[in-house]
């Protein structure tokens, strides 16, 4: 991982990238890279570093987290107060979409790497990297479908699971599910009205 | 005839036809009978698997990985398993190991013969060599529904073994499967590889270069049937693949025959390594003690874990926030993104071949929409 970080500041000294840690037990520790150097950084991974194979394209939606930090170094001024005082701070909230790479021709792998958009509003957009690996294309259609993340440069961007119509992103965490997906109103309302009506005044 | 009039012809294949293989649409433009455009639609059977799993417990979205892939649900729970034991740095029980080879090469082993079946289906042998497919892969369905209490739907693995332990004459049953399973191959090549209209509808059918194949996200015996060396079995060697000896058989035109007896050959790797498995399988524990099954509470991180599914590379992306749900659920579905190409390989066949091509991919709905 750090090879390749290395690798990619060497080539590339102007992108922005940086290292992610992963806590969990497995370490696969991935690489942020700005949304404007995402298309370059990717087009080097695979002509350079043999990450010929992306396999996995996924989108994840992070709500706005409140996070406990200890508060900086403090000043002699707050001597008499507790040092180990904690501050809330809030990360506004952000979609992210996630690229598993693999090398088939050095065959190692997982390189995660990461694109973040700015905020959660309804039109957010990362460069599409189906130019660089054709494996992306469907699935960057299901995340623009589920997340409503636009994918600028995609050959074809349109919804993929949900139907043409619709209007809404599933997968986003605040999305709430309508009672009936298909309910429209027929003929047969005005039948039922009638008969309650009818009814009623029986 | 020139100076005859014509136009192009739209076709709507679908998602109510016999050879796609589920509720799967493709919309063709031909001219006469070969195709210049094709456009897959996706999402008849969209339940939207992913957000049910992040409404759920860990443990809950178990049985409903059986669903994806309705053919192989065992490899299924399998790679939810493999990636929430590499998210929580979790150690499988040693039987429990030898276990999962045996029922996910048995997995494999229906799978292709299934597949083998359903490609004859395909080129316009309906019926015949489908039953002969379905007479093996019931003798594994029976092996299952003994072990697992049901033929299809398993929700057998766990987080650290598996559910239940091998009931007793279990093992000797799955041998004699294993070794009869050959002759099965036999027959069906004896019947049909070498037969003429196979090979006229199969050989020089939509080649796949390597370099496309890896670029368009390939994987599997799609990938292997166009000359990539690259089985994750062998790659990774999760589990204990590492123990075992087997080949990596790979095509060289990756045309349709290529496709088609990849699976043949990659059944009697199978076959060896389910020999392999069962004469060296220990006796103890199925489960690892130490996890909390009920109540599972993964610590707050990410992990990727990927099994070499019968289709392809099936993976899980799983993130976990610390609480009793995964934060995030992605499954990598192989028969979705194995028709990334699918476009490319059917323009300029006639409309005939694209119900042989999409056969030698080899999808399954419920994995495609999910």
């Amino acid at each position: 991982m750090t090879g390749v970080l290395q690798a990619i500041r060497a080539a590339l000294p102007s992108a922005s990238v940086e290292q992610v840690n992963n806590p969990s037990p497995c370490a696969q520790h991935s690489l942020l890279v700005s949304c404007s150097d995402a298309l370059a950084v990717a087009e080097f991974l695979r002509s350079s570093l043999g990450y010929d194979f992306c396999s996995n394209v996924s989108g994840v939606d992070w709500l706005p987290r409140k996070v406990k930090e200890k508060a900086a170094s403090p000043s002699p001024d707050d001597a008499g107060k507790d040092p180990q005082e904690t501050v809330e701070r809030e990360i506004p909230g952000f979609l992210e979409v996630v690229y598993h790479l693999y090398s088939i021709e050095k065959k190692s792998g997982p390189l995660t790497v990461r694109v973040r958009t700015g905020d959660r509003s309804g039109n957010v957009s990362v460069p599409s990297l189906t130019p660089v690996w054709k494996s992306a294309e469907l699935q960057e259609r299901e995340v623009y479908d589920l997340f409503g993340v636009r994918f600028i440069g995609h050959p074809d961007l349109r919804r993929l699971l949900m139907w043409d119509e619709f209007s809404d992103h599933p997968m986003r965490k605040d999305y709430v599910a309508p009672d009936d997906y298909e309910y429209e109103p027929t003929p047969h309302d005005r039948v039922l009205a009638r008969v309650s009506a009818r009814t009623e005044a029986a | 005839m020139t100076g005859m009039p014509s136009r192009m012809i739209d076709v709507s294949l679908g998602p109510q036809h016999p050879s796609t293989h589920g509720v799967f649409r493709m919309n063709v433009t031909l001219d006469g009978e070969t195709v210049v455009k094709l456009q897959p639609v996706f999402g008849y059977l969209h339940r939207n698997h992913e957000k049910i799993a992040e409404g759920n417990s860990w443990l809950a979205a178990m049985p409903y990985t059986d669903r994806l892939d309705y053919i192989c649900p065992i490899t299924n729970n399998w790679a939810y398993a493999l990636a929430v034991e590499k998210l929580a740095g979790i150690e499988v029980a040693e039987r429990a190991e030898y276990i999962r080879v045996i029922v996910g090469e048995l997995t494999r082993l229906q799978n292709h013969a299934a597949f083998l079946g359903f490609v004859l289906g395909d080129m316009g042998a309906w019926g015949t060599a489908l039953m002969y497919a379905f007479r093996e892969r019931e003798k594994i369905l029976d092996l299952f529904e003994s072990l697992t209490g049901a033929r299809m739907m398993a929700n057998y693995m766990r987080f650290g073994g598996c559910r239940c332990d091998l009931p007793p004459g279990w093992i000797e049953a799955a041998r004699k499967v294993a070794d009869e399973f050959p002759a099965f191959l036999e027959e069906m090549e004896a019947l049909l590889t070498g037969n003429e209209i196979l090979l006229a509808r199969l050989q020089g059918v939509a080649p796949l270069a390597s370099g496309r194949a890896i670029n368009g996200g390939m994987s599997g015996p799609g990938l292997r049937a166009s000359g990539v060396d690259y089985d994750i079995r062998k790659v990774d060697g999760y589990g204990i693949y590492s123990r075992f000896k087997f080949r990596i058989p790979r095509g060289s035109a990756g045309d349709c025959y290529d496709r088609f007896m990849l699976r043949v050959l990659e059944a009697r790797e199978s076959v060896s390594i389910l020999t392999q498995a069962i004469s060296g399988i220990p006796d103890g524990p199925i489960l690892n003690p130490k996890v909390k099954q009920r109540g599972f509470h993964p610590p707050a991180g990410e992990a990727y874990g990927r099994i070499e599914g019968p289709k392809g590379e099936l993976g899980f992306y799983l993130i976990s926030d610390g609480s009793g749900r995964p934060y995030r659920f992605r499954i990598r579905p192989p028969s979705l993104i194995n028709l990334t190409l699918l476009e490319e390989l059917c323009v300029g066949t006639k409309l005939a071949d694209v119900m042989v091509i999409l056969g030698s991919i080899d999808i399954v709905l419920g994995e495609v929409d999910r």
